[in-house]
């Protein structure tokens, strides 16, 4: 992959540069919901990670196979019992977190499986997204490309909802990063942001 | 298709011949013997780009292709091996062997014995997975090649591209351990003893020296068949298949066939038992009951892969229940520990332990891009 294309993934998917920033070269990395494996591949390329992803649906496992990462096949609904403990540096559940049914249990496994886990996902609380409640309808937009009778988002969730479960399920948030687009969000950040990347870890 | 352009076309097998002792697992020892293979493709000048095709129970070297005196003779595995299929032999070259203990050539109890001028009968050393590997080996070691891109093979075919990983760690780049499992179940060993049975209690058995006696055990290598064919399967498959429909369209209130599913069982079992010899059969059934790669390790799995250095592939299919998709996972447990590349793929068919030989578009997209991989690894 060149570096080209390297920005332009990073651009499409700004919560990738976020996430790689955390990763320290060569680290193992486990990616929950790794669709076609570009996150993986990103990671490969630029920190040289040991990496696999949990990927359920079909076409993605051939697409992660042809991006050339490690993948395997499962539901995570059904938890990671297929992993052991502490196996790994992360746990990465990049746009995915909103879309898990089983939300808490599925922290907790992140944080048995890895030493660090790492979230992204859409903010609800966005500006933009309240403005479109308020008007009366559920918010379309890039980080919620779904109408609300085809989202696979059950457990959309804010900052401070996330930050409050955190706190209740003995989750210790390491870093925050909030960004609209590209750009990061440091004013207001659960009216202005649009997607948070938390890295957290088990608390003591 | 013999005619499509995805053919490898009309093949023959070619024969090698080993003059130094093989000595098996068990202390046996065989000194000299035969391994009918089959090759596809053109091996590439630095020899990288080489595939070795494990068969299972019942299978044999020819694995792709057919043969020009009987084009309906086509290979086992003809819908995954040819050019553009997703084991390219514009890219690879494949080689299909008939495992040492086989009846489709190699050096077996049908073979005759060169120091007793009868065939070996049940004086055949019992094989196992590891010594299909050492003799594998040796063939590579004839054709020149040092290290395999690939070895994979489905079910007990899976078992020996997993132990190649582990005997001759250095010697093989990626495993593609399809429809198999670490080692068999209590339940799966039971299926296993009862084909057995089935062979060693018919009176033409003779002891499996029935050779001099110019019989064939066809009761017993039928029941095995008809037996094993039914776990090969699933519940769906035979319910899509044949229900419970009946050949005549009415009972008969007699032991006659009269179901679909006893005409097939019983043709499958005839077929079967017409070619395939039955200490051939014993043999095989054997290796697979005791393939158990942990068992050295106190039972620790994680222990037994510690040696291999491969990247794998372990595909499963949702319906078999022979090798179930829990025992693959568990094979990918292992690896995981042990930190190797490894995709895992749960393939959904309703064929059962049998698909892993079935024309199916994703498994076979699986495959194909598996296989594009490691191609770009020799091109590049």
């Amino acid at each position: 992959m060149s570096a080209h294309d390297h920005s332009s993934l990073a651009a499409a998917r700004p919560d990738f540069a976020a996430i790689a920033a955390w990763i320290p070269q060569g680290a193992s990395v486990l990616d929950l919901g790794c669709g076609d494996g570009s996150l993986l591949r990103y990671l490969n390329d630029t920190r040289k990670v040991r990496g696999y992803g949990v990927e359920i649906d079909d076409l993605n496992i051939v697409a992660c196979i042809q991006n050339g990462v490690n993948v395997i096949q499962g539901d995570l609904e059904s938890g990671l019992s297929g992993f052991e403990s502490d196996a790994f540096d992360f746990v990465i559940l990049s746009q995915t977190l909103q879309a898990t049914r089983h939300t808490e249990a599925l922290v907790q496994e992140m944080l048995r499986v890895g030493r660090e886990g790492i979230v992204s996902f859409p903010n609800f609380g966005y500006w933009r997204n309240r403005l479109n409640v308020l008007r009366g309808n559920m918010p379309v937009s890039r980080d919620l490309p779904y109408q609300w009778y085809d989202t696979p988002n059950v457990h959309l969730c804010t900052l401070h909802d996330f930050e409050d479960f955190c706190a209740e399920y003995r989750v210790h948030i390491l870093e925050r990063r909030v960004m609209t687009g590209d750009s990061e969000v440091h004013l207001l950040p659960n009216l202005l942001g649009g997607m948070a990347v938390y890295r957290f870890q088990r608390a003591a | 298709m013999p005619n499509s352009p995805h053919s490898v076309g009309a093949v023959s097998a070619q024969r090698a011949q080993f003059d130094t002792p093989l000595l098996f697992k068990s202390g046996a020892e065989l000194p000299r013997y035969e391994l009918v293979y089959e090759t596809y493709g053109t091996l590439n000048r630095d020899k990288s780009n080489a595939i070795l095709v494990c068969h299972a129970l019942s299978g044999h070297h020819h694995v792709a292709g057919y043969y020009a005196d009987d084009p309906s003779n086509v290979g086992w595995w003809d819908t995954m091996i040819g050019p553009g299929k997703p084991i390219d032999t514009n890219k690879f070259f494949v080689i299909g062997v008939n495992n040492l203990g086989g009846c489709h050539g190699s050096t077996g109890p049908s073979s005759t014995n060169p120091e007793t001028g009868k065939p070996y009968g049940a004086s055949f050393p019992v094989v196992t997975v590891e010594d299909w590997v050492e003799s594998q080996a040796h063939l590579a070691d004839l054709l020149g090649i040092r290290q395999f891109a690939a070895v994979m093979g489905g079910s007990l075919g899976g078992m020996q591209a997993m132990q190649w990983s582990l005997s001759h760690p250095g010697r093989v780049r990626h495993v593609l351990a399809i429809a198999t499992a670490p080692r068999l179940t209590a339940e799966n060993i039971a299926f296993n003893d009862v084909a057995r049975n089935a062979i060693l209690t018919d009176p033409d058995f003779h002891g499996g020296n029935f050779y001099g006696h110019g019989v064939v055990p066809t009761r017993g290598l039928r029941l095995a068949r008809m037996l094993g064919h039914i776990t090969y399967l699933s519940d769906d498959a035979m319910a899509d298949k044949f229900g419970r429909g009946l050949r005549s369209g009415k009972y008969g209130y007699s032991y006659d066939i009269e179901f679909e599913i006893e005409s097939y069982l019983r043709h499958q079992g005839d077929k079967f038992a017409a070619y395939f010899d039955a200490n051939t059969y014993l043999l095989m059934t054997k290796a697979l009951d005791y393939f158990d790669p942990a068992h050295e390790h106190g039972d620790d799995l994680n222990k037994a892969f510690a040696a291999a250095r491969a990247n794998f592939l372990v595909l499963s299919f949702t319906t078999d229940w022979r090798f179930s998709p829990e025992r693959s996972r568990a094979i990918v447990k292992a690896l995981l520990h042990n930190r190797l590349n490894v995709s895992y793929g749960e393939i959904t068919s309703t064929h059962g332990h049998d698909s892993f030989l079935m024309q199916h578009t994703h498994y076979h997209e699986v495959m194909h891009a598996y296989l594009d991989r490691i191609a770009r690894e020799f091109s590049a």
